[in-house]
């Protein structure tokens, strides 16, 4: 669906005004959520942990598909902008798409909201969502995309980007492994194209030939079927989650077998580069893709992704909203 | 047309040579980014202060968020000392419509009640548009309003005072 529609995320200047989808961002879009990202990073320290960039303004978290964390986090981040916010969780199950999306979207804006932040099954909901409002010329509502089926998870590829960033300094000296369940990630796709357009010279794939997408070399990414080659040397490991409903599907043999071959021990760990950090979107599974010693370990940097995660989309969310609209 | 602008270095020493003896010897020095910061670096060693000095980017206080966005290059306010009880000194390089001091005063509350602040401005070019006065003026100027009263660094670090076309104007 999205690669058919025209990109409407961009604005009449190439400014952000709705975030989609981190294909086809330009770098200096990414780098300017992450410069950005920086001060509100700081805001967690003060005795107000608010600015009031988004006084008077209404954020709706549109959930058609659950999520604790991320609309914890989006909660968190329109709150600390001083926004009012709004949530609503939506069974994919109750609406029968396309159409009634787009009418909870109008009525939602005849309640004048300024934001969405939405998640849904479907790949491409987002975008619908967002050509919609452009279309009908709500030229100051946005939208941020918070996961569309397998498509994307563009704030939580910012963070990514940001926790390396953080850690590592700089993108072009770096070799990243992606680890796990790549074909059914969204949060893999951003990232790796992310990482990509921000100059990462060494991305790589690590996952059995069932788990990796058809066509990821065309990213500028190498694939690896065996792990110890795969993180051997690297800065930075990404472990991602296996989702079990996956082993229905006769994509794997088993759990434990899985474990051996990709989970992440200290043994495989130590294959990489000794300062590498480790990297995980949540919700962890112990015991199938990453050992508790390397989860809780000193490498681990799971929990500072949780709290970046909120500057990162406070840096989102006010950039989108001080734009001035999209194209026309 | 450029208006005369007077020497910043030199002004810059008549400015702390006004503020010598009325500052706090405990005040803190907090500067404005960018020509803010550099004039309390500078104000805070010439007058023998330079154990509290601290920084604020005004970026996420402005009040013309709604019109112009939120300004690329917003950097992290610093400020690694108590504000709650501390005496203030807020610096900024040129003193105009008062709207930049407003946020800042505005921003050091979310930080904690501080004792008093005061006010040091290397430049006061009139045009006020909120009741804020400066406690210490280096210099004052008449600019005609479509002007924007620039301060920058040579290669040598020395300061410089220019004028250029008011964006959006």
């Amino acid at each position: 669906m999205g690669a058919r529609m025209r990109n409407p995320q961009l604005g009449k200047d190439g400014e952000l005004t709705h975030l989609l989808t981190l294909e086809g961002l330009p770098e200096a879009v990414i780098t300017q959520v992450l410069d950005t990202a920086v001060p509100f990073a700081s805001i967690g320290e003060r005795e107000v942990k608010k600015v009031p960039l988004l006084r008077g303004k209404a954020v709706f978290n549109i959930f058609f598909e659950n999520s604790t964390r991320t609309r914890t986090t989006f909660e968190i981040a329109a709150k600390r902008l001083s926004a009012d916010v709004i949530n609503l969780n939506i069974g994919a199950s109750s609406t029968s798409k396309g159409e009634s999306v787009l009418d909870t979207i109008d009525n939602l804006t005849a309640m004048d909201a300024d934001i969405f932040v939405v998640r849904h099954s479907e790949s491409g909901a987002p975008h619908l969502i967002a050509a919609h409002l452009n279309a009908i010329g709500r030229r100051h509502v946005h939208v941020v995309n918070a996961g569309d089926g397998r498509h994307q998870h563009p704030t939580q590829g910012l963070l990514d980007l940001f926790t390396i960033r953080h850690y590592k300094h700089d993108f072009r000296n770096l070799s990243v492994a992606v680890v796990g369940d790549v074909l059914h990630s969204r949060v893999a796709r951003s990232l790796i194209q992310g990482l990509a357009t921000v100059g990462t010279p060494d991305i790589r794939v690590v996952a059995p030939n069932t788990l990796v997408p058809a066509r990821v070399e065309s990213l500028g990414v190498r694939v690896f079927n065996d792990m110890r080659e795969g993180i051997k040397g690297c800065d930075v490991v990404v472990m991602l989650r296996l989702q079990s409903e996956r082993m229905r599907g006769a994509l794997l043999p088993s759990v434990g077998e899985y474990f051996k071959q990709y989970g992440l021990t200290p043994e495989k760990l130590a294959l990489a580069k000794p300062d590498a950090i480790v990297m995980h979107p949540g919700p962890m599974n112990r015991g199938v893709e990453i050992d508790s010693a390397v989860a809780d370990g000193e490498r681990s940097v799971i929990l500072p992704q949780v709290t970046f995660g909120i500057a990162v989309r406070m840096a989102v969310m006010s950039i989108i909203a001080g734009s001035q609209g999209p194209r026309t | 047309m450029t208006p005369m602008l007077p020497d910043a270095e030199a002004t810059l020493t008549v400015l702390a040579d006004r503020m010598r003896g009325g500052v706090a010897p405990d005040a803190a020095f907090v500067g404005i980014y960018s020509g803010g910061a550099w004039i309390a670096e500078r104000l805070a060693k010439m007058l023998g202060q330079e154990h509290r000095v601290g920084f604020l980017d005004v970026s996420f206080y402005r009040d013309d968020y709604e019109r112009a966005g939120l300004k690329a290059n917003a950097r992290r306010s610093t400020l690694d000392f108590d504000v709650a009880g501390a005496t203030i000194v807020l610096v900024d390089d040129v003193l105009f419509t008062g709207r930049s001091v407003r946020a800042a005063i505005n921003e050091l509350f979310d930080y904690g009640r501080p004792a008093a602040i005061e006010l040091a401005v290397l430049v006061d070019r009139g045009g006020r548009e909120l009741p804020v006065e400066a406690t210490y003026v280096g210099a004052r100027l008449a600019v005609a309003r479509n002007l924007d009263i620039v301060l920058s660094r040579d290669a040598g670090g020395q300061l410089v005072l220019g004028a250029e076309a008011r964006a959006g104007d």
